[in-house]
């Protein structure tokens, strides 16, 4: 029986509920569902936060869940829906990576730090999403201050991998990458410096994308290294995250590096066909290191859109060994003075019983932050420091200018660039948290994109051992609608978005 | 051994924009605190900063009165170190690519000679809160006020250029009147819009070298920079004298006792690790915008002096004193609009208006007195209603806000007497009760006798308790007493 023919009946909330398999439909269905009267908001909401509660103690994946304010908002929504006035996505849950403030609510950024922060304001993406009408569920758990590349590092515990629970979900946003893999909610956001978005997308499975530099707004959304930060959508397939781009990009005159110009239309790109678009692999992101699974899937992947019409090639980033050096001096000098205004003075952690300041400062910030945060500005600091600033800080906006020029030179032949999103399938916990290094080899392929300014996505593409393997895409500037589309034309004739781990 | 000061000063003005540099709070001086201090301003978490505007025009517009290159493309950078009043724990500012390169400001020696100092350059940054200690360390908490936070700031930094103190004042008082005739800081130093820090150093006269040099830091008057320039330079040349070395260092200077400290050395200093600003991209000006700035830039003093000595015949230093103070301008050019009296006019507001406004302490802005109140005043010396004394006398009272002119002149009995009948009776009166005077005064020779008749007059005045018109007064003297000796 067709789900609309149920419509007036007196048992129609009680089936609607069983009848649609509310966790597995996309943005668009939910959104005509809603629309349609299918189901409320409030069940919507109501369903989704059960699963939160039943699910989070196995997964660590939320801090913070909005139980009866997002119930509240979505009563607010189901009124707004039935004056048929209301805006696209009116209604649909959304989770919020914990770096997007969020008013009047616990915003911690995974730190000790900030346990205690209630931000007074909204971060422009919340507001957009909650002018929409969408309902935010909660925060999602994340490395402390995105510094990570594993979900270790927060100060509320590792997140665990819905695929398998030993093993890591990515970083730094392993609770908005492990909450869409495991259904939590349809939608949720998330924020990416050097791979944040893209490998725990590809490590749990899911779509992630994010946009080219400047085109969401950092309002709010708090600082690592203010000159590679983005925010994104993690969702289930590429049309939602279209959909969910279009709603969270716009221009802000709060943030001096927001894009003024208009952004691309994400979503009407998708449906046409990629037949005689250029493809370009660079063959430095299929060399060594890279796990044999993780290349065969990405190459049974490119099968694929060869099927579609797509013209392969090879192409070459020669720079991209200096990525990883580069980036590790350029993002910890950054966040060294982004990380400053955490002092005990204002807000937030402060040490018990300081004797001066300088025991204020010290205390507060050793006690504050964990490890990983404090080595990174350690770091940063040294890089900046007399005499150290030109040959590390200088020189690494420098290997930045040739990577810019390595992808320009490529995007003149091609029209996309497609590889492995990361190096392997997803880790044990504690395998890699000891050796930094290693750690900060996980975004590989990753970190270039945002050196760059550049766009880029990760789709899932196959399993290894029953972990999941992700396929990054990388556009031009601005060419998200073209990444997306490819995404949603492989996403028509595959099912690996669709794969679920067996336990939710 | 005579020694050479050499002097270069670095100073911080307040932009006179309402909100601030990088926030939309308001720069309002002296409201509660923190009351002016938002989300960017107490750097809360997520917060960005957006540049002002008006900020970045007025710190052009300076660029533009001192005939200094404009660069087109100025960086902002984070300058880092940690302290309470500074919320992000970097000062943002700017470091390499300041938005005004070199230029130059002339000074007026005192004897007559122009000289030229130089500016290195002018950039624009951010003012950081106040702490407040309290008394007694061992309360064991300092407080913290954030209102000031962000206000716009740029500092001018000048070449090594001065010789003495008297050339630093000259050059700090030119920049005053500089920056607040172009309107872009209210010049209210009890209010720290306008601070001093002075690096000095001194060498043997004719040596080309350096000596080393020390930065006494925040000085905010003329008179506290031209003490602490002096008490340094002498400090200096006797450490030097008695075989010692300058340490490079920071001072810190107290008006109050006079005395001047070490507040670090060197070692000591903070590296501040600067780099450009992530949240802010390079600042770019169009040659169009700066032309537009430049065509609405009001008239600099210098023009202004030139024109008041031109147009209205004033001497150079009436000129010179009116316009270097951009109240006084606009005072004597309100004025003018009302009576046409050039001269007369800068006589009163560079005499009894100004030594009154310095009496009490107060600027023209925060005074009770307008142009309308003087030129009331200055009309009725002119008809003659009262005399030039008595004049000064309801000056007082206006300035104290107890009336305007004619309401005083009423109310005490003021107005002058030009009643040729009763001055006649005076007159006469007056001779008749002082023979010895008379006897003296035909006894002098006639080219002298002018000098006697200050005698007579005091005892008119007196009988007529200041109301005597002087004038008609000292004529029917001289003929009458004419009279006696034809």
């Amino acid at each position: 029986m067709h789900p609309k023919s149920l419509k007036g009946s007196i048992k129609y909330q009680e089936l609607s509920i069983k009848t649609f398999n509310m966790k597995e439909l996309s943005i668009s269905a939910l959104n005509q569902s809603l629309k349609n009267k299918d189901f409320t908001s409030v069940e919507l909401t109501e369903y989704f936060l059960k699963r939160i509660k039943k699910y989070n103690k196995d997964l660590n994946a939320v801090i913070t869940s909005f139980d009866e304010k997002a119930l509240n908002s979505a009563k607010l929504a189901d009124e707004k829906i039935a004056t048929g006035a209301a805006p696209d996505l009116c209604g649909i849950p959304i989770l919020h990576k914990d770096i997007f403030c969020t008013k009047g609510e616990l915003t911690t950024c995974g730190s000790k730090m900030l346990a205690n922060f209630v931000s007074p304001y909204n971060a422009t993406v919340v507001e957009n999403f909650e002018k929409s009408g969408l309902i935010s569920l909660g925060k999602t758990n994340m490395d402390e201050f995105a510094m990570g590349s594993s979900n270790e590092t927060s100060y509320f515990g590792v997140v665990k991998n819905p695929w398998a629970l030993d093993c890591v979900p990515g970083g730094s946003s392993g609770g908005s990458a492990a909450a869409i893999a495991a259904r939590l909610a349809p939608a949720a956001t998330a924020t990416d410096t050097g791979g944040s978005i893209r490998q725990p997308a590809a490590l749990c499975g899911v779509t992630g994308i994010k946009p080219t530099y400047g085109s969401v707004s950092r309002w709010g959304m708090i600082a690592f290294a203010s000159s590679l930060d983005q925010g994104g959508p993690i969702a289930k397939t590429s049309e939602d995250c279209a959909m969910l781009l279009k709603c969270m990009a716009s221009f802000d005159h709060k943030d001096s590096t927001s894009i003024e110009n208009k952004r691309p239309d994400y979503v009407s790109k998708l449906y046409q066909p990629i037949d005689g678009l250029k493809i370009g692999l660079p063959k430095e992101y299929f060399s060594e290191g890279l796990h044999p699974g993780t290349q065969k899937a990405v190459e049974n992947a490119i099968e694929v859109l060869k099927g579609l019409g797509a013209k392969i090639t090879e192409v070459s980033l020669p720079n991209s060994k200096l990525s990883v050096p580069a980036y590790y001096v350029i993002a910890p000098a950054e966040a060294s003075a982004n990380l400053s205004r955490y002092d005990g003075v204002k807000y937030g952690y402060r040490c018990k019983n300081p004797v001066d300041l300088e025991d204020l400062y010290v205390r507060t910030r050793s006690e504050g932050f964990g490890e990983e945060v404090q080595r990174r500005i350690m770091i940063g600091t040294y890089c900046l420091s007399s005499g150290y600033y030109d040959a590390y800080y200088k020189k690494a906006q420098l290997a930045k200018e040739l990577i810019i020029q390595d992808f320009q030179t490529a995007f003149s032949d091609v029209d996309l660039i497609i590889g492995p999103t990361c190096p392997s399938p997803a880790f044990q916990h504690g395998t890699k948290s000891d050796n930094p290094v290693e750690m900060y080899l996980e975004d590989v392929y990753t970190i270039a994109v945002n050196l760059a300014g550049l766009p880029g996505m990760s789709i899932p593409c196959g399993l290894v051992s029953k972990k999941p393997v992700g396929m990054q895409i990388i556009g031009n500037y601005l060419e998200e609608p073209a990444m997306l589309q490819v995404a949603h034309q492989f996403q028509n004739v595959t099912d690996w978005h669709k794969a679920v781990p067996g336990n939710f | 051994m005579s020694w050479e000061t050499v002097i270069g000063l670095e100073v911080h003005v307040q932009l006179s924009t309402n909100t601030k540099i990088f926030s939309s709070a308001s720069t309002e001086f002296g409201n509660e605190q923190n009351s002016q201090a938002n989300e960017i301003d107490l750097a809360l978490p997520g917060t960005l900063p957006v540049l002002n505007k008006a900020a970045l025009e007025y710190a052009i517009m300076f660029g533009l009165a001192i005939d200094a290159e404009i660069n087109n493309e100025s960086v902002f950078e984070r300058k880092n170190y940690f302290y309470p009043d500074l919320p992000k724990g970097y000062q943002t500012t700017q470091l390499e690519k300041p938005i005004v390169g070199k230029g130059s400001v002339p000074i007026t020696l005192s004897d007559g000679v122009i000289k030229n100092i130089g500016i290195h350059h002018a950039h624009l940054e951010e003012d950081a809160g106040k702490s407040l200690h309290s008394e007694s360390h061992r309360d064991g908490y300092s407080l913290v006020d954030l209102n000031r936070a962000g206000t716009p700031l740029i500092e001018i930094v000048s070449e090594p250029d001065m010789r003495s103190a008297a050339e630093a004042v000259a050059f700090a008082k030119k920049l005053h009147s500089i920056v607040t005739a172009i309107g872009i800081c209210d010049g209210d130093m009890s209010q720290g819009s306008m601070r001093f820090d002075v690096n000095i150093s001194v060498r043997p006269a004719g040596f080309s070298e350096f000596g080393t040099r020390t930065e006494t830091k925040n000085l905010n008057s003329f008179k506290f920079m031209e003490d602490a320039i002096n008490l340094e330079v002498n400090r200096q040349i006797r450490v030097l004298e008695d075989g010692g070395k300058i340490m490079q260092e920071t001072r810190l200077y107290n008006g109050v006792t006079k005395k001047s400290q070490s507040m670090r050395s060197k070692e000591e200093a903070n590296d501040y690790r600067y780099f450009p600003c992530p949240d802010l991209l390079p600042v770019h000006v169009s040659k169009e915008f700066i032309n537009n700035l430049r065509k609405d830039l009001p008239e600099l003093p210098e023009n202004k002096k030139n024109r008041y000595k031109e147009q209205y015949g004033l001497s150079e230093y009436d000129a010179n004193g009116l316009t270097e103070n951009f109240l006084f301008a606009k005072f004597f050019e309100d004025s003018m609009q009302l009576f046409d009296k050039p001269k007369l006019l800068a006589n009163w507001i560079l005499g009894d208006v100004s030594s009154k406004l310095n009496q009490a302490n107060i600027t023209l802005k925060d005074s009770l007195i307008s142009p309308k109140h003087l030129v009331e005043l200055l009309k009725r010396i002119e008809d003659k209603t009262i005399s030039n004394k008595i004049a000064k006398e309801v000056f007082e009272e206006i300035f104290e806000g107890k009336g305007n002119a004619d309401s005083i002149i009423k109310e005490k009995g003021l107005s002058q007497i030009s009643d040729a009948k009763f001055l006649e009776e005076l007159v006469s009166k007056v001779i008749s009760d002082n023979p010895n005077m008379v006897e003296d005064y035909i006894k002098t020779d006639e080219g002298k006798r002018k000098k006697k008749l200050g005698g007579f007059m005091g005892q008119v005045m007196q009988k007529s308790k200041g109301q005597a018109n002087p004038q008609q007064a000292s004529e029917l003297l001289i003929k009458h007493l004419n009279d006696i000796i034809d």
